[in-house]
């Protein structure tokens, strides 16, 4: 098989599988969505049909099963159950396994596919398939024309696959497979092939035993056989066998699509060989509505699949680009040629353009991370028997793909932690007048240059005390620290801290809000935690927008440059007069009658030297808090690629990182979030009195 | 560290950068260094350690310079020469990672290969802060030569600056 065909599918196959994750676990939620179950239907049928498509033909069967058992919550005959939705879920984790083709070792999947069959069986008989089946196929294929392979599907169980070999020295005892076979033809047994079992194991042709069996045989039978008539077959054999469902559409003579791509044919077998057969197996179907086409269908010539690390590169060479940009402008002023002015202006515009389009390429809703979240509560839900409900808000903010990949971590321990230790059992909750289904909530929403990330439980919360309590036992702070209860939680985040007061599997070996933190940190994002007892603890993840290029304002303070992210920048107006007159560290601003603190710049980063008569106040904006920030001059804005600074220099709070400027010099960004806040704290007094 | 580490025993010799800082002469190990610069603009970072108060652009990557004489306590004057100022640019193990560094040298030498039998822990007494020192040795005019533990400095000075 083409590896970058499958390489196509396998990505897919992800998002299908997600898609399909998402569909069930909604579907539980409601369980009377006919629109939820459709969409359930269509992931199955399209992982079904691509499967084939792509020669996975074990997966398209197991998915034809399963689909087979859905069928029947589809057409109303069967309600959805938990328990049919766990089944649905556990065959589901069973896909990945099936396309890597590890082998169903332990049974897993034929049981999940019989408990599944059972789960969907009509209450009227064992076998009601050809009197329901057309029907069921009749309203599926109205509502999607891609089921034509599912006309046939009705008689599909009436085939299972039987696999034998002899063992032992069965020829040496005068079994005859001849004699084996004839009786297996005799009850129905069709597409008999031998296979070459061991015999690959046979080094040297003198080794062999000629009363060994080296062959093993594999053939169709009959559904209504049963176990007790295959043992008959082999009772008097040394034989080992196995009787399975068998993974195709089952019309007796042409061998339906899934059996047309099986075979490890080198050319990938294109939409109009796969769909061949599935033509003659249902002719009232148009060509161009079989599932091989539907599937390429689905994705409209609009958007296509790109490799993740191809969007990297690109992102590399676009700030590697934005750097050369602005060297270039910086060489084109200094010139003072007209043309070459012009030039460097229109590069400008088109590296700030390749730039937006690269970073909106790279951009991805938070909801591709929710199904998985969605299930490990449903999952911990159910294992730690505390109902509840998980709400999601603002699913479709968008962030950075790199940022969603390595926020997902983090967001487990978080959530982990607010199910396992945030919310109380049902009792403990009834007992403190609190509804008996927990809730969590995950939101997320833009706020100025970052995004805000919470999660909220309605549980127990966290006690300060407690908190102080331990870490004053584990020598992280002394007995005598003055903290605030911001700061206290804080704590919670050292390593090897925990409160729990059981290890749990999940959580409570103090390992987790510690590796949260690390990688929070890493993605230059900090972590809040607030708590109140008895109601409930918020976590708060802030994590700027993107990681590689933010727009920036450059800024002079005492011959040096500065770099503020534009993305945080609300105004900019001229110092009053009456403020130009260094007072203290900081003061108000009236801006249209909102009091505004400001810092003076020259001040905090101990710059020697007078002030210039005409100094600038940028407005900058975090988290709904405004602050003036006092600057010697205003450059202009630019395209700022972003390095990380060292940790020798974590010390230097109020500095988010650097970048390299047109000259090759390197200007430090100010960290909005870090200097509003240490400004706030600054001045908590004079706030509440300007208020 | 007091004892010179295995490392310097698994070759016969180790070659080395000598340079002074102040009045002191210091070595590293010739793999560790990546370049020797003549002095960039830099860009002081307020409100960053003593340490490593500046970063500079070397080849478009933004580096910390840090200054060897707050760990080791070598009295901050400076330089005699300013024309012979070289800025070094290290690969160093902070933490787990390696990092690459710039340290100011207020002169550069030369490169020597000493004998690793030549080179010996500091004496208790000798004042320098012995976490912070691979080992010692003596040179044809009959000075003495530092050898400092480059990782062992940085990953101290990493932690203190996070932990500030």
């Amino acid at each position: 098989m083409n590896d970058e065909l499958t390489q196509v599918f396998m990505e897919e196959l992800a998002e299908l599988l997600e898609s399909l994750e998402k569909g069930l676990i909604d579907l539980k939620e409601a369980p009377g969505d006919g629109g939820l179950v459709n969409q359930v239907f269509r992931d199955l049928h399209t992982i079904k049909g691509s499967g084939a498509m792509f020669g996975f033909a074990e997966l398209a069967g197991f998915i034809h099963d399963f689909e087979t058992a859905f069928e029947r919550v589809r057409s109303g005959q069967v309600a959805v159950s938990d328990a049919l939705i766990r089944l649905a879920l556990a065959a589901r984790d069973q896909i990945p396994a099936l396309v890597e083709g590890q082998p169903d070792t332990n049974g897993a999947r034929a049981q999940i596919l019989a408990q599944l069959t059972e789960i969907c069986a009509p209450d009227t008989g064992p076998d009601a398939g050809p009197d329901t089946g057309p029907d069921t196929a009749d309203t599926a294929t109205a509502q999607d024309g891609a089921d034509a392979v599912d006309c046939a599907a009705p008689v599909a169980r009436s085939q299972q696959l039987l696999h034998f070999q002899l063992t032992g020295p069965a020829l040496a005892l005068g079994a005859r497979p001849d004699l084996l076979l004839a009786e297996l033809r005799s009850l129905g047994a069709t597409q008999i092939t031998a296979q070459a079992a061991t015999l690959a194991d046979l080094r040297d042709l003198s080794d062999l035993e000629t009363d060994h069996c080296y062959l093993a045989w594999q053939a169709h039978v009959p559904g209504e056989l049963g176990s007790s008539d295959l043992e008959d077959v082999f009772l008097f054999v040394d034989a080992t066998w196995q009787l399975s469902p068998l993974p195709t559409i089952d019309t007796p003579a042409p061998p339906p699509a899934l059996k047309e791509a099986a075979p490890p044919d080198p050319a990938p077998p294109t939409p109009q060989q796969a769909s061949a057969p599935a033509q003659t197996t249902a002719a009232k179907t148009p060509p161009a509505q079989t599932p091989a086409a539907q599937t390429t269908a689905v994705e409209p010539a609009a958007s296509i699949r790109v490799p993740a690390t191809r969007l990297d590169m690109l992102m590399d060479s676009v700030g590697e680009l934005v750097t050369v940009e602005a060297r270039l402008t910086e060489l084109a002023r200094r010139s003072r040629d007209p043309a070459l002015m012009a030039t460097s202006e229109e590069v400008s515009r088109l590296a700030g353009r390749l730039r937006d389009a690269t970073m909106s390429m790279r951009m991805v809703p938070l909801r591709s991370l929710v199904a998985r979240f969605r299930r490990l509560i449903l999952g911990l839900s159910d294992d730690l028997g505390k109902p509840v409900d998980f709400v999601v808000l603002g699913e479709d903010t968008e962030l950075d793909k790199t940022m969603i990949e390595k926020m997902a971590d983090p967001l487990v321990h978080i959530l982990r932690n607010a199910i396992d230790h945030g919310l109380e059992p049902p009792e403990a909750r009834r007992a403190t007048q609190k509804p008996a289904r927990g809730r969590i909530e995950l939101s997320a929403e833009h706020a100025g240059a970052e995004v805000l990330v919470r999660v909220r439980d309605d549980g127990k919360g966290i006690c300060p005390e407690t908190v102080r309590a331990k870490a004053i036992e584990r020598g992280l702070i002394t007995a005598e620290a003055q903290l605030s209860d911001a700061q206290i939680f804080q704590l919670v985040l050292e390593p090897g801290f925990s409160t729990a007061e059981t290890v749990t599997e999940l959580s409570g070996r103090g390992v987790g809000m510690d590796v949260v933190r690390r990688t929070i940190d890493g993605l230059r994002g900090t972590i809040d935690i607030d708590s109140t007892p008895g109601q409930g603890t918020t976590v708060t993840l802030r994590l700027p927008l993107t990681l590689a290029i933010i727009e920036g304002l450059l800024i002079e303070v005492a011959g040096e440059l500065y770099t503020v992210p534009m993305a945080a920048v609300k105004e900019i107006i001229a110092l009053p007069r009456e403020k130009e007159q260094f007072s203290q560290s900081a003061d108000y601003l009236d801006i249209r009658g909102q009091f505004v603190p400001f810092v003076r710049l020259r001040h905090l980063f101990g710059c020697d030297g007078a002030s210039p008569i005409s100094q600038n106040v940028v407005v900058v904006e975090n988290a709904d808090t405004r602050m003036g920030v006092v600057v010697d001059r205003i450059i202009g804005t630019n395209q700022t690629v972003i390095k990380q600074i060292s940790k020798l220099q974590a010390g230097a709070r109020e500095i988010s990182g650097a970048t390299i400027l047109g000259d090759g010099s390197v200007s430090l960004i100010i960290d909005v979030p870090q200097l509003v806040a240490s400004v706030s704290r600054s001045l908590p007094q004079r706030k509440e009195a300007a208020a | 560290m007091s004892t010179p580490s295995p490392e310097l025993h698994e070759h016969s010799t180790l070659t080395a950068l000598t340079f002074t800082i102040g009045s002191v002469r210091l070595a590293v190990p010739a793999s560790d260094l990546q370049e020797i610069m003549d002095p960039l603009p830099i860009t002081r970072v307020p409100g960053a350690s003593s340490f490593a108060p500046a970063v500079l652009n070397v080849r478009g990557g933004v580096l910390p310079l840090a200054d060897l004489r707050i760990p080791l306590g070598i009295a901050p004057t400076g330089p005699t020469q300013p024309e012979s100022v070289r800025f070094l640019v290290l690969e160093v193990g902070m933490g787990a990672e390696p990092a690459t560094v710039v340290i100011t040298a207020d002169m550069v030498h030369e490169v020597m290969s000493i004998p690793m039998a030549q080179i010996v822990p500091l004496p208790a007494t000798s004042g320098w802060p012995p976490e912070f020192m691979r080992g010692i040795f003596r040179i044809a005019d009959e000075s003495f030569v530092l050898l400092p533990d480059l990782s062992a400095i940085f990953t101290t000075m990493a932690q203190r600056a996070v932990h500030a």
